[in-house]
């Protein structure tokens, strides 16, 4: 079957020739018309459309945006302060980045109407360091977009005020965890915070009620506010509803970001057909769907069960290639859809060492705070760096899966899942090559493999 | 601390953007490392005076994140990202290359203090892989034959001051 055309919402713009990242632009293109036409309205009304859109977040945990806002403690008397989380940090993401340097104003946009639907006088933008250009055009957008009146004092003449500030990280991958980034903003270590029983939408920012928020989330609430919950639940498939922007990197022959209607393409139509297939005299091996720490997927498995269409429950019978990319069909084969990262891995490359790569990564951002994590995250790198460059042992693979089964459900955010997953699945699909990683080490690497570690 | 007048307007600035002065640790940390090279010791407690935290306040935020640093480095600061979708494009080889284009290790200073090459994690440019950051400007796809033409821009740049 043939794969669906794009459906570009948030990316309408993007590499658009003759697009620039300055008002004037965004406005010639109808730009902010629909943060006038919100802050006429009722903000209950706008927080409606967003729980009827099913908006689902678009960070990683895929958690509703309309239930979030939905737990923001509004009696208390306290401010509430709204925090986009513009720290794009997950290995294999890189959607924002684009958003932000060449379309700042959408998301500009789109935390206004979700500063006004929830009554917010200051939001922050936090950018990860590593970004400084895009802190820069984000910074001279808020300028811009503050001296035509749609950020800062009596937005639109109305009597509502609310600004934005540009905050910048630097460098910790743990700042992208909600909890972290706010102690971050804090001025403090990204040390995450326990929860429950308070999350940020009680007690966050400076212990007041906060919303913290994906950059393509907000940009989702702008559309949702410009045509309306309903209109929004038509596109995707229900409960995955509106788009998804998928980045694809590593082994295909068009790597990028392409956007399409959640759960209307399959796995194998997006690598085969928009990313043209693997390179040439290549055949897929591998694919992490979701950024780094989802559970990696074997060409070659299958994947059998129940699932619901409609109101009836259907068997299914799925290759890799057949899965449909939304939240729920990759959460149902056991990985997930997380930030929408897809790391594509053909058959020049040795799993034990694909692996040493992600865990030297997640050692290197445990915040070390549980000892879980902090020990765990570094052992696995420890023991997959020495079967690479050292003695490998037969029984290090079992070793590795007993040190990551023993981080997860034991750490206060999910750091500790997304560190040990990565093992546990590598461990899980591809145990055979970690069992003769000893005898492969002593022969010749196939052409074209890269070291990775 | 002797710091540039700009530098010190921005402080105070950004000290405004927030209710609770201690929030502004960050951006002054940036500030430092922009207008110095590096936070200098006396940094802590300049900071922590100007915030009215305890130095280690500071000290503590400096050792968390990898941006700040506490020693010099070289005039230019290349970092390669080491992370998977760039490493199975050949990150690794890209890395070395800019090694030995400047006779250096990663974490190093190159003799001559030109530049400092590091290896860094994702930065979130994987579509374009292997990227390399030099100072503020990202470079994409940077196989060996780009990263030899970036690195002989550097020197002829460097000849020129």
């Amino acid at each position: 079957m043939a794969a669906p055309a794009q459906r570009r919402i948030i990316f309408q713009h993007i590499d658009e020739p003759g697009y620039s990242n300055d008002l004037a632009c965004y406005v010639r293109n109808g730009g902010y018309e629909v943060l006038k036409k919100s802050v006429t309205r009722p903000p209950a009304e706008l927080i409606d459309e967003v729980k009827k859109s099913g908006l689902r977040g678009r960070g990683g945990a895929g958690f509703p945006c309309g239930v979030k806002w939905g737990l923001v403690d509004r009696k208390s008397g306290k401010p509430i302060y709204l925090i986009v989380n513009a720290d794009e940090s997950e290995p294999g993401t890189f959607k924002d980045r684009y958003i932000m340097h060449q379309d700042p104003h959408q998301l500009i946009e789109g935390t206004m109407i979700s500063c006004f639907a929830n009554n917010v006088k200051q939001a922050y933008i936090y950018i990860r360091g590593e970004m400084p250009h895009g802190a820069r055009i984000l910074e001279r957008a808020i300028a811009e977009a503050r001296a035509a009146g749609f950020v800062g004092k009596n937005i639109c003449g109305t009597t509502y005020s609310c600004d934005i500030f540009v905050h910048r990280g630097a460098g910790a991958y743990i700042c992208g965890e909600e909890t972290g980034l706010i102690e971050s903003l804090e001025g403090k270590r990204a040390n995450p915070r326990i929860k429950p029983p308070y999350f940020p939408a009680v007690l966050g920012l400076y212990q007041c009620p906060t919303i913290v928020n994906n950059v393509e989330t907000l940009c989702h609430v702008k559309y949702i506010a410009e045509h309306g919950g309903d209109a929004f639940t038509k596109i995707g498939t229900p409960n995955n509803t509106g788009t998804r922007i998928f980045c694809v990197s590593g082994h295909v022959q068009r790597p990028g970001y392409y956007e399409f209607e959640a759960g209307k393409i399959t796995m194998g139509q997006l690598l085969n057909e928009v990313c043209g297939g693997p390179l040439p005299g290549r055949t897929f091996k591998a694919v992490i769907p979701g950024g780094s720490s989802a559970k990696i997927l074997r060409f070659g498995e299958r994947f059998k069960g129940k699932r619901k269409v409609g109101a009836e429950m259907v068997d299914y019978d799925w290759g890799v290639d057949d899965v449909p990319m939304d939240f729920d069909s990759l959460g149902m084969i056991g990985t997930m859809g997380g930030s929408g990262g897809v790391i594509v891995m053909d058959d020049t490359v040795n799993m034990v060492e694909a692996l040493a790569n992600i865990n030297a990564f997640y050692s290197h951002e445990s915040c070390g705070q549980c000892t879980p994590c902090r020990e765990g995250s570094l052992w696995m790198k420890k023991i997959t760096t020495r079967m690479v460059h050292g003695q490998a042992r037969n029984e290090d693979a079992a070793l590795l899966k007993s040190v990551a089964d023993q981080i997860p459900g034991r750490t206060i955010c999910a750091f500790g899942e997304a560190c040990s997953w990565p093992t546990q699945s590598f461990i899980a699909k591809f145990g055979d090559e970690f069992k003769q990683y000893p005898e492969t080490k002593k022969a010749a690497k196939p052409v074209g493999a890269h070291e990775l570690v | 601390m002797n710091l540039k007048p700009a530098t010190l307007h921005s402080i105070d600035e950004v000290i405004t953007h927030y209710p609770v002065k201690r929030s502004a640790t960050l951006p002054l940390l940036h500030l430092i490392q922009e207008d110095v090279g590096y936070l200098p010791p006396e940094t802590c407690e300049w900071v922590a005076a100007k915030l009215e935290l305890q130095p280690i306040n500071v000290l503590e935020v400096i050792t968390f994140y990898p941006m700040f640093r506490q020693k010099p480095i070289g005039r230019r600061h290349i970092k390669v990202c080491r992370t998977l979708s760039c490493a199975l494009l050949g990150g690794y080889k890209t890395c070395e290359q800019f090694e030995k284009e400047f006779n250096t290790h990663r974490g190093e200073v190159s003799p001559g203090g030109e530049v400092t090459i590091d290896f860094v994690e994702c930065l979130a440019s994987c579509g374009t892989a292997p990227v390399v950051l030099i100072d503020d400007d990202l470079h994409e796809k940077v196989d060996c034959a780009k990263a030899k033409q970036l690195s002989d821009q550097i020197k002829a740049e460097a000849k020129k001051r």
